[in-house]
């Protein structure tokens, strides 16, 4: 069996499971944000009266952190008196940051473990060796009422990456790269995983980010074998006992591609689909009006420190806005410390409170028909971050530093290998 | 359920992402009347003058892919979409549809086998499509006898509640 196989197998109170099967699963961890007040509906129409177990529920408010209009304030007033109702204590509210790295600094997600959360990047969890899935609300009610949910046990697909990045080349530009020369749909229903020395040598950072974006080739979930990074990471954080599943040798993957990235070129995903990823230095010029760095993809601190260091110092474009939303209040306070807030201001960005930001197009910096965008989010769909005539141009928190400083993309002038 | 379900045909492209069906400005909104104003609006925002209830959503590859908002099941369900039948489906979407008794359809093959405005007829259990207008027939697949069941049950509410109930 498939690691992955083995977290569905115990937590159905099975021996053996296989792809294709069904079962139902004890669910560890399930977490709400705050655009599902449906998952509170569906629970109470449903018959709920007291949630399975209140320990093992969540509620982070970070898609409308604060809330920009009063239709959303009464949905999460109406989350914090459920929270408060069912003696839920894990409540994150609006000063928290965006869920997928709030459940992480905060311990709550551990190797081996099933976590289900209303967001689709739960993916993001497998950085963690955890089995993280993305649900809608009715099947997360379905969890708060019963402590569990049926999964189908997903086949697993192996991508295997090797070589060094050059310098400036970024995990973003990993998982950019894989999608265009895979497709958006290469994984639908099915598991990635990611090994190789390329992944072995990156941070929990990185990490993160190649786990993130599986769900944009269509991945249920991902899964990255833990390590002594993953302890490392985990340990500091989680007092929760666990045990390590590792994949059997015999285990047969329904598909596996290697990818060698020593050569690749900071990438960029053109509008409107993730996979129209392009090599930077065939991209053409676009003027930007916005940049912005932050979300569940691309805010955490090694994306802010990637960028300041890409501005070296020079402002922003005066024709160009820079959004800076770290992605959680942890990641704010080291910006803070280590003097990248107070670069970034004195530089002309605009930073803002952590959380989901404009990403998805609610609030906080969103685009006028015509307006361009360079954003190190993980979708460029249209009309994503607000008007339908906006373009979206997916980069790397590196890639739009530079852009922010040029008020333009531009075509590579990065130092190579050589140079380094 | 009825299992054999009759409409006109919307088509639409590949990779129709769950903000094109239900843009994420409308995402704060609760009641399900006012999430139904909004179907589609970032794919076709003339759509819902040119929709009747029943009629059939005919897309092609990864239709619902990207957020997982139940938002976007709701308001094809709250509008009365008969089916919708696609090359494949984004998987949260798919769950989602099922929870409200929205009926899905993958066939390989949909998006070259109907044109816009073309009468289809759906057999659900048996996983046939009937192009009516031009007198084809196609084979799409059968939906898995469990999520059957949960459709039948007219969602997963529904299905529970009468769990519930049989077991009391």
């Amino acid at each position: 069996m498939h690691a992955l196989e083995k977290i569905l197998a115990k937590a159905s109170g099975k021996k053996y499971v296989k792809s294709g099967e069904i079962v139902n699963a004890k669910v560890d961890l399930a977490e709400v944000n705050d655009l599902y007040l449906q998952t509170i509906k569906s629970f109470y129409e449903m018959g709920g009266d007291k949630v399975y177990d209140s320990d093992k529920i969540t509620f982070i408010l970070d898609h409308y952190a604060p809330a920009p209009s009063i239709q959303s304030a009464s949905n999460q007033k109406e989350m914090r008196d459920f929270c408060h109702h069912q003696g839920i204590d894990l409540l994150f509210d609006v000063n928290s940051g965006v869920c997928h790295q709030v459940m992480v600094e905060n311990g709550l997600v551990w190797p081996g473990m099933l976590l289900v959360a209303t967001d689709s990047h739960t993916t993001t969890h497998g950085a963690f060796g955890a089995f993280g899935t993305g649900v809608g609300a009715t099947d997360l009610a379905t969890i708060m009422l019963t402590g569990e949910l049926w999964f189908k046990v997903p086949e697993v697909v192996k991508i295997e990456i090797n070589g060094k990045l050059n310098p400036g080349v970024m995990a973003k530009d990993v998982i950019l790269y894989i999608i265009r020369k895979l497709g958006t749909d290469e994984a639908v229903y099915k598991a990635v995983e990611f090994t190789g020395d390329t992944v072995k040598n990156m941070g929990i950072a990185e990490r993160m980010v190649l786990c993130n974006m599986t769900v944009e080739m269509g991945a249920k979930t991902s899964y990255i074998e833990p390590d002594q990074t993953t302890l490392e990471y985990v340990k500091e954080r989680t007092g929760k006992d666990f045990e390590i599943d590792y994949t059997d040798d015999d285990y047969k993957y329904s598909q596996e591609y290697t990818f060698d990235v020593s050569n690749l070129e900071p990438q960029i995903a053109i509008p409107h689909s993730v996979d129209n990823g392009i090599d930077i230095s065939k991209v053409k010029e676009v003027k930007v009006d916005q940049v912005f760095i932050g979300t569940c993809t691309g805010g955490r601190l090694e994306d802010i420190e990637a960028a300041v260091k890409a501005m070296k110092g020079r402002k922003v474009h005066k024709r160009t806005r820079l959004l800076i939303i770290p992605a959680s209040k942890e990641v704010m306070e080291k910006a803070i410390e280590k003097g990248y807030i107070s670069t970034l201001i004195k530089g002309g960005a605009t930073i803002s409170s952590p959380g989901c930001g404009p990403c998805l197009g609610t609030h906080q910096g969103l685009l006028a028909p015509g307006e361009v965008c360079a954003a190190t989010s993980s979708r460029n769909f249209p009309g994503r971050m607000g008007s339908t005539e906006a373009d979206i141009y997916l980069v790397s928190p590196a890639t739009a530093g530079e852009i922010a400083v040029e008020g333009k993309i531009i075509n590579s002038n990065r130092p190579s290998k050589e140079e380094n | 359920m009825n299992n054999i379900i009759k409409g006109k045909a919307h088509t639409f492209g590949k990779n129709i992402d769950t903000d094109q069906i239900y843009p994420g400005r409308y995402l704060e909104l609760v009641k399900s009347e006012d999430i139904a104003l909004h179907a589609m609006e970032g794919a076709d925002s003339e759509f819902l003058e040119n929709y009747s209830k029943g009629n059939i959503l005919v897309a092609d590859k990864n239709f619902g892919c990207g957020s997982s908002r139940e938002h976007a099941a709701i308001t094809l369900k709250t509008i009365g979409v008969g089916a919708v039948i696609s090359e494949s489906f984004g998987r949260i979407f798919y769950r989602n549809s099922i929870n409200l008794g929205l009926p899905l359809m993958v066939c390989k093959g949909i998006s070259k086998f109907v044109s816009e405005g073309d009468k289809l007829e759906i057999d659900l259990e048996k996983g046939i499509i009937k192009n009516i207008t031009n007198n084809e027939t196609i084979k799409g697949e059968k939906l898995p006898e469990f999520v059957l069941k949960m459709m039948e049950a007219g969602g997963i509410k529904k299905y529970y509640i009468n769990k519930n109930n049989t077991e009391k």
